[in-house]
C-alpha cells in the first residue's frame, strides 16, 4: 500500500463551485489556512471558503522536514508547543488519516560555550514550564544514538516527547475533514486583488470570478510577501530558500531527530526509513530591484556537499547511504524570529497568519485552534497579542527566540 | 487490468489507490505523488510516471501532447554522502 488510508475524504478541486459570498475566506492551501479553516469548521457556523493558487501542498507546508518540537529558547513558545504536540496526539485519529506522527525526541548537540549556555537557559525554561528535556553528556548522547561522533560535544540537550511527522498527510488530512464539515476549497485559482466592499472585502480571483467575504486570512507563507505587497501593505518578512534532502530508506534505527548547534545541521529518520537532513546555509544574495522579492526554490550542489561533509563527521555511518533527492522551499522569515499573525495595519478585515520562518508546520495545530477561536468567537490568547503585524511600525517588536534551526 | 496491479513498485502504489485518488478530485500528476507517494522511491518515478501519464490520457484526464513528468529531483542517480563530501563545492 502507498503512504495514505483508504478512508480519506474527498478535498479540493479546481472545480468546486464558489458561493458569492463567505464569512470567512482563506487565502493559501497549506498548512495554517487549512488548519485555521478545519478549526472553524469544527467550532463555528461561519461559512469557509480556501483559494490555493495551486495544488494543496505546493507550499512550503509540502517540502518541509516535519519536525514537531517543545524545545525553544522561549517560554511562551514552550508552551505553545506543549499545546500543539499534545493535539498531535489524537489527531490522526480526529482527520482519520495516518500522520507517521513518531515521537522519537530532538536531540540537540552543542559544541561551543555559547551553544551549552543556550541549552542549559533552555532546560530551565523546560523545567519550568513541565517539558520533559534532560541534559546530557556526549557519552550519555551516545545510549540515544549509538552512531553518533561526540567527540567536541560539550552538552546535549534531549526531549523525548518532540518528534516527526509526515507533512502531506497532515496537510491532506485537515483538508478532507474540512471540506467534510463543509468548507469549500478550490485548488488552482489564485487570488489576485482584494478591494473593500461594503462592510468586507472583495477577492478577485485568477479564473475571472470573484467572491465576497466578511473577513479574509493571508495563509500564503513566503507568498503573503508578494500579495502584501499588491495591496499596499507594509510588513517586514522576507522569503529565504532554504534546501532539504532525502536519502534511500533504511530500517528504522534512529529515534530522535538530531540538531547540531555550531554547524546548523538537522537529520532524523522519517517513519518511512528515509533520513531527511538540513542545513545552515549562507543567505542568498538580497533581492536587487523594485517590487517584492521573488520565491527561489533551486537546488544546489554546494548545499549537498557542505550537508554530506557535516554530516559524515557527525555520523560516520552515513558515508555509504545513497541521497535519493533534494529538493528546496521558501521560509518565509519574520526580522525578530515571532509569527505575524492579526489585523492587517490599515486593512482591520484582512487578517495575517504569516511569518512563521522555519517552524510553521510544528505551530499550525495549535495557531489553527486559537485563530479560529479568535475569528469566530472573539477569544483572546497571549499569542496573538505577542504577533500583532502592528508591533513593527509601533516600534514594540522585540527578539525573544533563538532556537531558529536552518 | 486487477486492481492489486502496482504502478509505483518502489512504494507499492497499486492502481486501486490512484483510482480512489482520482476519485478525491486529484488528476494532476504533482499532487497524485504527493497523496500517493508514487515516485518517491530509489528509481524516483523513473519506472512509473511514464505509466501514471498513460493512465491520465487514456481517462482523458490530461493532454498527451501537453502532459508533464513532476519536477525532477536531484541527484540524476543515488549518490553516497560519502562521495559528496568528498566532492568539492560548485563555486
Ligand atoms: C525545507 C524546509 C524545512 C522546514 N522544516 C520544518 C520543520 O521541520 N518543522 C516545522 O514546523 N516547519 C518547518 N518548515 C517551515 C514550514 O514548512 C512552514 O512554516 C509552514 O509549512 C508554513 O505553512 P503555510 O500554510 O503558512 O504556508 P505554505 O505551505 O507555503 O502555503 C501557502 C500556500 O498559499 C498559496 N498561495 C500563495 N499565493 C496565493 C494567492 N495569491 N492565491 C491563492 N493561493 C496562494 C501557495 O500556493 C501555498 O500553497 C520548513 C520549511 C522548509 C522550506
Amino acid at each position: 500500500m502507498g503512504v495514505m488510508s483508504p478512508k480519506a475524504r474527498q478535498m479540493g478541486s479546481a472545480d468546486a463551485p464558489l458561493p458569492d459570498a463567505c464569512d470567512v475566506a482563506i487565502i493559501g492551501g497549506g498548512i495554517m489556512g487549512l488548519a485555521t479553516a478545519y478549526e472553524l469548521a469544527v467550532t463555528s457556523k461561519l461559512s469557509v471558503v480556501v483559494l490555493e493558487k495551486s495544488y494543496l501542498v505546493s507550499g512550503a507546508s509540502g517540502r518541509n522536514g516535519g519536525g514537531v518540537r517543545m524545545q525553544f529558547g522561549d517560554a511562551d513558545n514552550v508552551a505553545l508547543m506543549m499545546q500543539s504536540i499534545e493535539i498531535c496526539r489524537s489527531l490522526a485519529q480526529q482527520l482519520q488519516i495516518n500522520l507517521w506522527f513518531r515521537q522519537g525526541g530532538y536531540l540537540f548537540l552543542a559544541r561551543t560555550e555559547e551553544g551549552q549556555r543556550r541549552l542549559e537557559r533552555n532546560a530551565k525554561i523546560h523545567k519550568e514550564m513541565g517539558a520533559p528535556t534532560r541534559l546530557l553528556s556526549g557519552a550519555e548522547a551516545l545510549e540515544i544514538v549509538p552512531q553518533l561522533h561526540v567527540e567536541g560535544v560539550r552538552l546535549a540537550a534531549f526531549n523525548p516527547e518532540d518528534g516527526v511527522v509526515f507533512p502531506w498527510p497532515f496537510v491532506w488530512g485537515y483538508a478532507g475533514q474540512a471540506q467534510r464539515r463543509g468548507v469549500v476549497i478550490r485548488t488552482h485559482t489564485a487570488v489576485s486583488d482584494v478591494t473593500a466592499a461594503g462592510e468586507g472585502l472583495r477577492l478577485s480571483l485568477s479564473t475571472g470570478e470573484s467572491i465576497t467575504a466578511g473577513r479574509v486570512v493571508n495563509a500564503t507563507g513566503a507568498w503573503s510577501i508578494e500579495l502584501n505587497h499588491r495591496l499596499g501593505i507594509v510588513l517586514p518578512n522576507h522569503p529565504h530558500r532554504h534546501e532539504i534532502m532525502s536519502s534511500e530508506p533504511l530500517k528504522p534505527f534512529l529515534d530522535p531527530l538530531v540538531a547540531d548547534l555550531a554547524t546548523g545541521l538537522y537529520f532524523s529518520q522519517s517513519t518511512r526509513g528515509e533520513i531527511v537532513a538540513g542545513i545552515t546555509m549562507p543567505a542568498d544574495p538580497p533581492h536587487e530591484g523594485d517590487g517584492p522579492p521573488p520565491i527561489e526554490l533551486d537546488s544546489s550542489r554546494n548545499f549537498l556537499s557542505r550537508m554530506s561533509k557535516v554530516l559524515v563527521q557527525v555520523m560516520p555511518l552515513t558515508g555509504s547511504l545513497k541521497v535519493l533527492r533534494q529538493w528546496a522551499g521558501p521560509y518565509d522569515v519574520s526580522p525578530d524570529g515571532d509569527a505575524i499573525v492579526g489585523p492587517s495595519p490599515g486593512l482591520p478585515n484582512f487578517y495575517q497568519v504569516c511569518g512563521f520562518t522555519g517552524h510553521g508546520f510544528m505551530m499550525a495545530p495549535a495557531v489553527g485552534k486559537l485563530l479560529a477561536a479568535h475569528l469566530a468567537h472573539g477569544k483572546a490568547h497571549p499569542m496573538l497579542e505577542r504577533w500583532r503585524p502592528s508591533r513593527f511600525a509601533d516600534g514594540t517588536s522585540t527578539r525573544r527566540e533563538d532556537m531558529i534551526i536552518g | 487490468m486487477p486492481k492489486r496491479t502496482f504502478v509505483c513498485r518502489c512504494e507499492d502504489v497499486t492502481l486501486a489507490e490512484i483510482d480512489h485518488a482520482i476519485g478525491l478530485g486529484m488528476t494532476k500528476i504533482e499532487e497524485l505523488k504527493r497523496y500517493t507517494g508514487l515516485g518517491t522511491g530509489p528509481c524516483q518515478g523513473k519506472e512509473c510516471v511514464g505509466g501514471l501519464a498513460a493512465l491520465l490520457c487514456a481517462r482523458g484526464l490530461a493532454d498527451p501532447d501537453r502532459v508533464q513528468p513532476f519536477t525532477a529531483r536531484p541527484p540524476t542517480e543515488p549518490v553516497t554522502f560519502g562521495a559528496l563530501a568528498a566532492a568539492g563545492d560548485d563555486e
